[in-house]
């Protein structure tokens, strides 16, 4: 039976790097909310949202270096989130 | 060592559980997406009216605290108690920050007759009512969640501090830790939804 933990971490200057990397894209977004592009503004803003959580869960989350269980398992509460959200947009647009 | 341990058990257990924490959050998330399709401009006139700059500073500030986390975990695995300790506090100071930001955010706000069943709100655009509404119970429960995160970093600070959390079992500090990036991740989508005023 396994007792101990695997050992398997980022490096303190990876670490750093995704910081830098996620401060980055905040900036970007902040800026980019300030141009008028119309529509573009939200689907803009959920992408680099999206990537700012993507990186979070990758990196320091460790969900980069987690086995079969996890990955999965997550996807799928992803694709039942959007399960939730298209269908309830389906819902209200045919209204 | 007598007892066993399963130690990617707990680490399942803790996912499981923040799966819920994403459909509890997403739930919200789709409210608001719906009344914004209905009351776009009410939502755009509302946004207006937060702080654009107490969303960037708490952005930072949760970033820079998760990074610290992040950096603990890896410090209890290379057996740098120190370090672990500092980056643990630092997330815990990170923490109180956003909170005391968001206490002056808020008292702002009502001083300006902006809550719940205020009567600006009541009297004043059905829309800008429904923002103000989801704008208190998303960051009101996502500061709910910040308090809890804090407490669970304070006692994984502790064990660590005494010898109880080691680089061979250190499933609490890095479930806190898992804890905290998901309150984190969150806020990564509530700052645009509110402050960018999408």
């Amino acid at each position: 039976m396994k007792i101990t933990q695997a050992l398997h971490y980022f490096e303190y200057k990876t670490l750093f790097m995704v910081l830098l990397a996620l401060l980055a894209l905040t900036g970007i977004t902040v800026s980019v909310s300030f141009i008028d592009l119309g529509k573009f503004n939200v689907w803009i803003a959920l992408i680099i949202a999206s990537t700012k959580g993507a990186i979070v869960l990758l990196f320091f989350m460790h969900m980069k270096y987690e086995g079969r269980v996890l990955v999965f398992s997550f996807l799928g509460t992803i694709f039942f989130l959007g399960i939730m959200i298209s269908f309830t947009f389906w819902d209200v647009g045919f209204r | 060592m007598s007892s066993h341990s399963d130690e990617s058990g707990k680490k399942l257990g803790m996912w499981l559980f923040l799966y819920t924490e994403i459909i509890l959050f997403g739930g919200l998330f789709v409210l608001y997406a719906v009344y914004f399709v209905r009351y776009a401009s009410d939502f755009i006139e509302g946004g207006k009216e937060l702080n654009i700059l107490f969303g960037v500073v708490n952005t930072i500030i949760l970033l820079i605290s998760s990074f610290s986390v992040a950096a603990a975990i890896t410090a209890i695995q290379k057996k740098e108690k120190k370090m672990a300790v500092t980056g643990l506090a630092t997330g815990l100071l990170c923490g109180l920050v956003f909170l005391v930001n968001k206490y002056f955010e808020w008292s702002h706000k009502i001083d300006s007759g902006i809550f719940p069943n205020s009567e600006k709100l009541v009297d004043g655009p059905v829309g800008q009512n429904i923002f103000f509404g989801l704008y208190y119970v998303i960051t009101g429960l996502h500061g709910i969640h910040i308090i809890i995160g804090m407490a669970l970093l304070f006692i994984s600070l502790v064990f660590v501090q005494t010898g109880k959390i080691t680089h061979e079992r250190f499933s609490l500090a890095e479930n806190s830790g898992l804890y905290w990036h998901l309150v984190d991740l969150i806020w990564i989508f509530i700052f645009p939804l509110f402050y960018l005023v999408i």
